[in-house]
C-alpha cells in the first residue's frame, strides 16, 4: 500500500508556495501535517501530481492575537501550527475554551503531534471536531493566492463533505477563532461526541456555547455534509432538538445508520447544553 | 526550495539514533520503508500504513510521529529516533523497556516498538502521568495480544518511580 508517484516541492516561503499553487492549481495538494492526506495517498483514494509541503515555512507556524474586522479580538492560528502545539498554548482555555474542550478529541496524541489545525479544517470531514468548533463560533479562514487575500466565514468555506470553497491556486494560511467574550460568545462551553474508539473519527459530535442564561448556540457534526449550527432556547430545548434532528435527517455509512445518528444527537445535545450552562456566561 | 521529481531518486540524509546516515528515496517513499529498507533499521514495524495502528511510531526531533504518514524526504535533516536507540550499547534495557519485560507487556512484540517510542516522548512531557492519561495516549496504538493490562501496568511502574 504505497502512494502513486508525485513531485515533492518544499517551498521556504509563503510567496514560493503561492507561485507553485498558481502553476499547479488543482493538480497539487498542500501537505502540512499529512495526517489526513497521507493516509488517503497511501490508500490511493487521492492522487496528486505534486505535493507542496508547507510544514517548514516558519511564518505559518504562529499563534497570535489579531483584531479582525468582523470578529473583533481573535486568535489566528497559522497553517503549520500542529494540534498539539495549540493544545499546549498556555492561553488556550482562557481565549478559546471551546477549542480547548474539542482538541483532545482530535485523533490521538501521536497524530496531533503532526496534524495541523488548518489541515483539519481544510480536510472538511463532516464529523470532524475543529470544523465544528470553527463553525459554531463563527470563525474565518484566511486564503491567499497570487491574486490576493480573502477571508471566508466558516459557513461559506465548508460547502459539503470534504468539499470547500478554496480555489485551486489558494493557500489556507491561517484560521481565526473569535476570542471568548468577544462577539457575544460566552465562556460556558460543552463538547460531547461518540466514536467507536477514543480518538477515532466521531460518528456524531456536538458542541455548545452559552450565549446568555436562556440560550445556547449549538453545533452538530456528523448529521449533514457540513457542521450545522442553531440557537437553542434552554426552555423547551428537548422539543427543539427533536425537531432539528428530524430536519437534518442524517446519513448512513458503515459506522452508523441515519436513525442512530439522530438518536446520538438527541442524547448528546442536552449533555453539551448542560455543560455549557455550567460555565460562566 | 527543495524539489524532487516523481521518479527521481535523491539522497536523503538524516540523523538516525545519533548517527548521520543517508540513503536514496523517491518522493513517495514513506519514512517507515526508508528506515527499514534504505537504512536497514528494522526495529520500526509497519502495520496498517494509514496511521491507525501506531506500530511505526518513531521520534522526529523528539516528537512521536507516525513514520507511515511521513515521507522520507520530509525527514531530511531531522533527528530520527527509533526503538534501536533505547537499550544501552551493552544491550541493557532502559527503564521503560525493563518495565515492559517485568510486566509481560508484550507477547508477539509487533506493536511494542511504536508504543515504546510514543511513551518515550510522552513521559518526557508528563513523567508522572495518571492511568487515565496513560490510557489516552495508549489509545493511539493497537495491540492484539495483551489486552493492554500488562502495558498499562508497565507504564504505571515507570510513572510511579518517576521523581
Amino acid at each position: 500500500m504505497k502512494p502513486r508517484p508525485f513531485d515533492y516541492l518544499r517551498p521556504d516561503t509563503v510567496e514560493e508556495a503561492l507561485a507553485l499553487l498558481a502553476e499547479y492549481g488543482d493538480d497539487a495538494r498542500v501537505l502540512a501535517g499529512g495526517q489526513s492526506l497521507v493516509p488517503m495517498l497511501n490508500l490511493r483514494i487521492v492522487e496528486a501530481d505534486a505535493l507542496i509541503d508547507i510544514s517548514r515555512i516558519a511564518a505559518l507556524d504562529v499563534i497570535r492575537e489579531v483584531r479582525d474586522k468582523e470578529l473583533g479580538q481573535s486568535i489566528e492560528i497559522g497553517a503549520a501550527v500542529t494540534q498539539n502545539k495549540l493544545l499546549a498554548w498556555p492561553q488556550l482555555s482562557e481565549k478559546l475554551p471551546l477549542v480547548a474542550a474539542a482538541l483532545p478529541h482530535v485523533g490521538h496524541f501521536q497524530t496531533r503531534n503532526k496534524g495541523t489545525v488548518c489541515g483539519s479544517i481544510a480536510h472538511a470531514d463532516p464529523s470532524s471536531e475543529l470544523p465544528l468548533a470553527l463553525a459554531l463560533v463563527g470563525g474565518e479562514i484566511v486564503l491567499k493566492s497570487q491574486r490576493g487575500e480573502r477571508l471566508l466565514a466558516a459557513k461559506d468555506f465548508q460547502k459539503d463533505m470534504l468539499t470547500t470553497a478554496r480555489a485551486g491556486d489558494e493557500l489556507i494560511t491561517a484560521v481565526r477563532f473569535p476570542a471568548a467574550n468577544g462577539n457575544g460568545i460566552g465562556r460556558g462551553v460543552g463538547f460531547r461526541e461518540v466514536a467507536r474508539r477514543h480518538g477515532d473519527f466521531a460518528i456524531v459530535a456536538v458542541a455548545a456555547v452559552a450565549e446568555n442564561k436562556n440560550a445556547v448556540r449549538l453545533g452538530v457534526g456528523g448529521l449533514a455534509g457540513t457542521p450545522m449550527v442553531r440557537r437553542i432556547a434552554v426552555n423547551g430545548a428537548e422539543e427543539a432538538l427533536r425537531e432539528w434532528a428530524g430536519e437534518l435527517e442524517g446519513y448512513e455509512d458503515l459506522h452508523a445508520s441515519a436513525a442512530m445518528r439522530r438518536d446520538l444527537f438527541r442524547n448528546l445535545a442536552p449533555l453539551a447544553i448542560e455543560e455549557a450552562k455550567g460555565g460562566k456566561v | 526550495m527543495r524539489g524532487v521529481k516523481r521518479n527521481e531518486r535523491v539522497r536523503v540524509a538524516l540523523t538516525l539514533n545519533g548517527r548521520k546516515l543517508a540513503a536514496d528515496a523517491e518522493p513517495r517513499t514513506l519514512l517507515c520503508d526508508f528506515l527499514r529498507h534504505g537504512l536497514g533499521a528494522t526495529g520500526t514495524h509497519v502495520g496498517c500504513e494509514h496511521g491507525v495502528c501506531g506500530a511505526c511510531t518513531v521520534l522526529i526531533d523528539g516528537v512521536a510521529t507516525r513514520s507511515c504518514l511521513t515521507l522520507a524526504v520530509q525527514a531530511e535533516g531531522r533527528a530520527v529516533e527509533t526503538v534501536e536507540s533505547l537499550a544501552g550499547p551493552d544491550g541493557r534495557l532502559n527503564r521503560l523497556q525493563q518495565a515492559f519485560r517485568d510486566n509481560h507487556a508484550l507477547q508477539c512484540g509487533f506493536c511494542t516498538p511504536g508504543i515504546l517510542m510514543s511513551f518515550t516522548d510522552y513521559l518526557k512531557r508528563n513523567p508522572r502521568a495518571s492511568e487515565a492519561e496513560i490510557r489516552d495516549v495508549l489509545s493511539g496504538h493497537l495491540c492484539r495480544c495483551t489486552g493492554y493490562a500488562g502495558i498499562v501496568a508497565a507504564l504505571k511502574d515507570v510513572t510511579k518511580s518517576s521523581p
